[in-house]
């Protein structure tokens, strides 16, 4: 693991979601209604539509731009919708995120 | 110069009468407010919810802080008023003074307290306000306390049950000879008595407190009959009485509360009193119904406004979960009086009615309460229920011949019988209106009202068209707003309403979502609702908007985003089109097109560009076009009389005066406008939600047109002679498609659903009614008109559309 401080779980609205930018793509850091954070590509496999503007419910997002849900634990597509997004290790610790940017630093593969 | 009100107490009828008063009149008066207690308004009678645990304070706040400061009030909490100077017009208070023009005395009851030895010691507590309730809470929080609860009327059986959730161990003293017997017979008592019983609780009736016995706090309770409870807590809950001091000392005119005439006035003119503090008719008052109802009155006095108080019967219920009892009218014995009783031991069930001349006067019941409204209605309303008598106790289910067949019985209700009771429908009004074409709810609640308040009665009047329409009819399969509920749009938007539901996590407890924070589908039309209905008080949830409302601008397939600045009524000029030019260059935007809505959009901006672009435009006088918006897009126009050979009127400035009228509203789909100066119709108009084509005697107002994926020609609302009043009867139905219609239903959809023929009757042939719908939009519009991109052309903005963070220049080690 190499956790790194992206930033304080304040700078996200609860049931909102801000980037990060990575080397490979934006990977979207969500914060739920109940206070948790995940992390997934900020990628709709349909369309490429930005997974961080969707509306979140549960622990759950729905893509802003055709409306796909897709489960924020699991970045698995919900309902009737095949397909799957990259999720990502995150944590708060300290009113701060920490995310694994194992995968996401310059140098390595995706 | 604003009038000085000045109210003393901020309970619950207070509240109600500022709540109206301030919807009335929200610029007229400079309000303080005095609360002995050191907080504003909650709603004091969930106090027993929170002392059982099953609500938190914050839930039952029904005013905070915001709500004060919102609308200017000066709050003097934790204040008590201790004399009211008439002569100069001041009250004076333990920390000071203010004067008023006119005064309201809200200063409800004070418990009554036994005067028995022991009283004064610690652990002797009453049953009134949170401070009481908190008190109790505390005392419960030691393992193994004893609590004795003096007094077995409502409050004292609420304090009591709601001590046992908390763990204690609970004895009730009740000085007569069952428990609640004011508003419930001996039969009724007994069966209460038992399920507290089986829940835990001791109860010892026909008990005279003797004394409270304890050296420095209260360690026991000592009966006339020798009996002693231990007790770690004493809570007195025997009674109240009117808090009338204050009108006493002014030498007000004082019975047992204070005296108050119809209007709510007091002896003096400028003087009001409202709440558990009056006497009205020799009638004092201990249950909020009829406080509300007060409440109503008082703005009405206070406004000018002619208005009488009427106190109504009011029935009881107890707020113990679990236990189902119900009381209301009269029901004591007498010789002009027969009873009839039903009884279900095995299920305790018990039920009476008392019935005096052929008519209802009394009803208890307990165990099963379903039909209490309905009895209540009889008693109310003075029914003769001869024809029904046999039937009667079993309820309005089996009014009728055939007994269980609902449709049966529905049929067999004659023509007078009141459907609605919100309302006031009866049957016949209802069958009228099926008979002459309206042949759906929503018709039939868009003719009549019936139905459109609680909507409790829609099933009934789904039957009533059923049973008249016979095969005609199909029960339509009611279409949830989304798989959270079970409730469509219209009942959800009524039940917002009726059950005052002012946000969020009200409207999904109460209405039973079946999901923790809703979803994409219903969060954000119960955004809009709720900032529809409640502009004052409902804060706007960005979280729960689609992504363009959000962000303020649309997004694109590509992610980028599309700014499209307003151009009032189309017109521009050269700084405006200078500084989109300049925009466009400097942040480098792919693509400028002129809009098929007479503006410019700038298309491909990078989402961290947005509050930097918004700011330059802003700074030549843009604001948002609202080109994303479920709310006012354009309105377009055309030269009119300025340029054009054959302009009739202004129509250009017309239209520019309508879109900075209705700018910046939400509204339940997007509405666009237009106005053509004549019937060659250059702008469009007859195909627009609102337009208005010129002629040489006035405007033409159609309404409901539709040139997207429907085709569809405007419908004419009406033809009117004067600007203003071509402004007036648009900016109405506008508020009347906010207040009514289902979201995402553009305005054709939703006439489709309620008929013209209403909507012209609310908006033109009611110029009261137009009045206050125009109040309310303005009311709303002096929150809601703000341009959204001068509050985020701020630097805190610009960094939260920027990333969190950037990991690209970041090495793996
Ligand atoms: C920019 C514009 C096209 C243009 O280049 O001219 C436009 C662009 C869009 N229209 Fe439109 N409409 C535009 C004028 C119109 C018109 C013509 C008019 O307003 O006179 C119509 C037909 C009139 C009407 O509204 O009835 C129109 C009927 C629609 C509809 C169908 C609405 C309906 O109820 O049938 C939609 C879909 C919707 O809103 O659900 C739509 C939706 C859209 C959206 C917002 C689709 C979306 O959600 O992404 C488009 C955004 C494009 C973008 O990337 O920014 N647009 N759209 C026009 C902006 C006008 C403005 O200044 O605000
Ligand atoms: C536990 C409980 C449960 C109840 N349950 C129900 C129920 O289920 N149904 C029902 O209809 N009713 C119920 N009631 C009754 C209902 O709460 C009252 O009828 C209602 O609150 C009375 O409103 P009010 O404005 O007249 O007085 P209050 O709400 O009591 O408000 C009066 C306020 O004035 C303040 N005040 C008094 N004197 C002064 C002064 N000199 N200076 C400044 N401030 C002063 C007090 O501190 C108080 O905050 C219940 C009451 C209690 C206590
Ligand atoms: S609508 Fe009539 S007045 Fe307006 S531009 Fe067209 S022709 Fe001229
Ligand atoms: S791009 Fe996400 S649903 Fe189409």
């Amino acid at each position: 693991m190499n956790w790194l401080d992206i930033g304080a779980l304040d700078d996200i609205p609860r049931r909102g979601a801000r980037v990060v930018k990575t080397a490979h793509g934006c990977v979207a850091i969500f914060r739920t209604g109940d206070d948790r954070v995940f992390a997934i590509d900020d990628r709709c496999p349909h369309k490429g539509g930005p997974l961080s503007e969707g509306i979140v419910h549960g622990h759950m997002v729905t893509c802003p731009l055709h409306n796909r849900v897709f489960a924020l634990e699991t970045g698995l597509a919900q309902g009737a919708d095949a397909g799957a997004v990259t999720t990502y290790p995150a944590r708060i610790e300290g009113g701060r995120i920490l995310l694994d940017a194992r995968r996401l630093l310059r140098g390595r593969a995706a | 110069m604003k009038k000085k009100l000045v109210i003393i107490g901020a309970g619950m009828a207070s509240g109600r009468a500022l709540e109206h008063l301030l919807s009335v009149d929200p610029q007229s008066w400079d309000v303080t407010l005095f609360n002995a207690e050191p907080r504003g308004n909650y709603n004091r009678i969930m106090l027993s919810p929170v002392l059982s645990g099953e609500k938190t304070y914050a839930e039952i706040v029904t005013h905070d802080d915001n709500w004060y400061a919102r609308r200017n009030i000066t709050c003097r909490f934790g204040e008590s008023v201790v004399r009211i100077d008439r002569h100069n017009k001041v009250v004076h208070s333990s920390k000071g003074s203010a004067p008023y023009d006119k005064l309201l005395i809200a200063t409800g009851s004070a418990p009554f307290i036994i005067p028995v030895a022991g009283k004064d010691l610690q652990g002797v507590v009453t049953y009134r306000d949170m401070d009481d309730t908190q008190a109790m809470i505390d005392a419960s929080a030691r393992s193994g306390g004893k609590a004795v609860v003096i007094g077995g009327g409502l409050l004292g059986l609420e304090a009591a049950a709601g001590l046992r959730l908390r763990g204690m161990e609970v004895t009730v003293i009740h000085l007569m000879g069952h428990l609640m017997e004011r508003q419930l017979d001996p039969a009724a008592g007994y069966l209460l008595q038992k399920d507290l019983e089986a829940r835990g609780l001791r109860v010892h009736c026909k008990g005279a407190t003797k004394a409270i016995l304890g050296k420095d706090r209260a360690e026991a309770v000592l009966l006339e009959d020798g009996t002693v409870y231990d007790a770690d807590l004493v809570c007195i809950a025997v009674g109240i009485r009117p808090e009338t001091r204050l009108a006493t000392d002014a030498a007000l005119d004082v019975g047992r509360g204070i005296t108050v005439n119809d209007q709510m006035l007091t002896s003096d003119p400028d003087i009001l009193a409202v709440g558990e503090c009056v006497e009205h008719d020799g009638q004092l008052f201990g249950l909020v119904a009829p406080l509300y109802d007060q409440a109503r009155v008082v703005a009405n006095t206070l406004t000018g406004q002619e208005a009488a108080f009427r106190p109504v019967q009011t029935a009881t219920r107890l707020k113990v979960t679990g236990v189902d009892l119900f009381s209301a009218g009269d029901f004591a014995d007498g010789p002009e009086r027969e009873d009839i009783v039903f009884r279900d031991p095995a299920r305790g069930v018990y039920k009476r009615l008392v019935i005096e001349n052929d008519r209802l006067i009394g009803a208890v019941m307990y165990g099963d309460t379903v039909d209490g409204s309905w009895f209540s209605g009889l008693i109310r309303d003075g029914t003769d229920i001869a024809p029904m008598r046999d039937t009667l106790i079993f309820g309005p289910a089996y009014q009728g011949e055939t007994g269980t067949d609902p449709l049966a019985a529905v049929a067999a209700l004659p023509s007078d019988a009141e459907i609605c009771g919100c309302n006031g429908i009866c049957k016949g009004a209802i069958v009228t209106a099926i008979e002459g074409g309206d042949t759906t709810l929503a018709r039939i609640r868009a003719t009549t009202t019936a139905s459109a308040s609680c909507g409790t009665c829609a099933g009934l009047v789904e039957q009533i068209l059923a049973c008249t329409l016979g095969d005609a009819f199909q029960l339509p399969a009611a279409q949830p707003i989304c798989g959270c509920t079970d409730l469509t749009h219209e009942d959800t938007r009524r039940l917002i309403k009726a059950r005052i539901l002012t946000s969020m996590p009200a409207v999904m407890q109460e209405l039973g979502w079946k999901t923790s924070c809703g979803c994409h589908i219903c969060r954000p039309a119960l955004n809009f609702y709720l900032l529809a209905d409640w502009p004052l008080d409902y804060t706007d949830d960005p979280q729960s908007r689609f992504v363009n409302e959000r962000n303020h601008a649309n997004i694109q397939k590509d992610g980028t985003y599309s700014v499209v600045p307003r151009m009032w009524g189309g017109m521009t000029n050269p700084r405006e089109l200078r500084a989109i030019a300049d925009a466009a260059d400097k942040y480098a935007i792919p693509a400028v097109k002129v809009t098929g809505g007479q503006r410019i959009d700038l298309l491909g901006v990078r989402k961290e560009d947005l509050p930097n672009v918004w700011a330059d435009l802003n700074a030549a006088g843009l604001v948002s076009g609202h080109a994303y918006s479920k709310g006012l897009r354009t309105v377009k126009t055309c030269v009119g009389t300025d340029f054009c050979r054959f302009g009739t009127q202004d129509s250009t400035g017309l239209g520019i005066r309508l879109e900075k009228r209705l700018w910046g509203s939400w509204t339940p789909h997007k509405v666009k406008l237009a106005v053509s100066g004549c019937p060659r119709n250059c702008a469009e108009a007859t195909c627009k939600d609102i337009g208005i084509v010129c002629v040489d005697s006035g405007f033409e107002i159609g309404v409901g047109g539709a040139a997207g994926m429907d085709l569809k020609e405007v419908e004419r609302l009406a033809k009117v002679a004067t600007e203003a009043e071509a402004i007036d009867l648009t900016v109405a139905f506008f508020q009347l498609y906010r207040e009514h219609a289902k979201y995402l239903d553009r305005p054709y959809k939703w006439l489709a659903k309620v008929g013209l023929d209403w909507v012209r009757a609310q908006v033109v042939d009611d110029p009261e009614n137009r009045a206050a719908l125009i109040e309310r939009f303005d009311l709303s519009q002096s929150l809601y008109q703000r341009d959204p991109w001068a509050d985020r052309a701020t630097p805190k903005a610009q960094a939260e559309f920027a990333p969190m963070a950037d990991l690209t220049q970041e090495a793996a080690e």
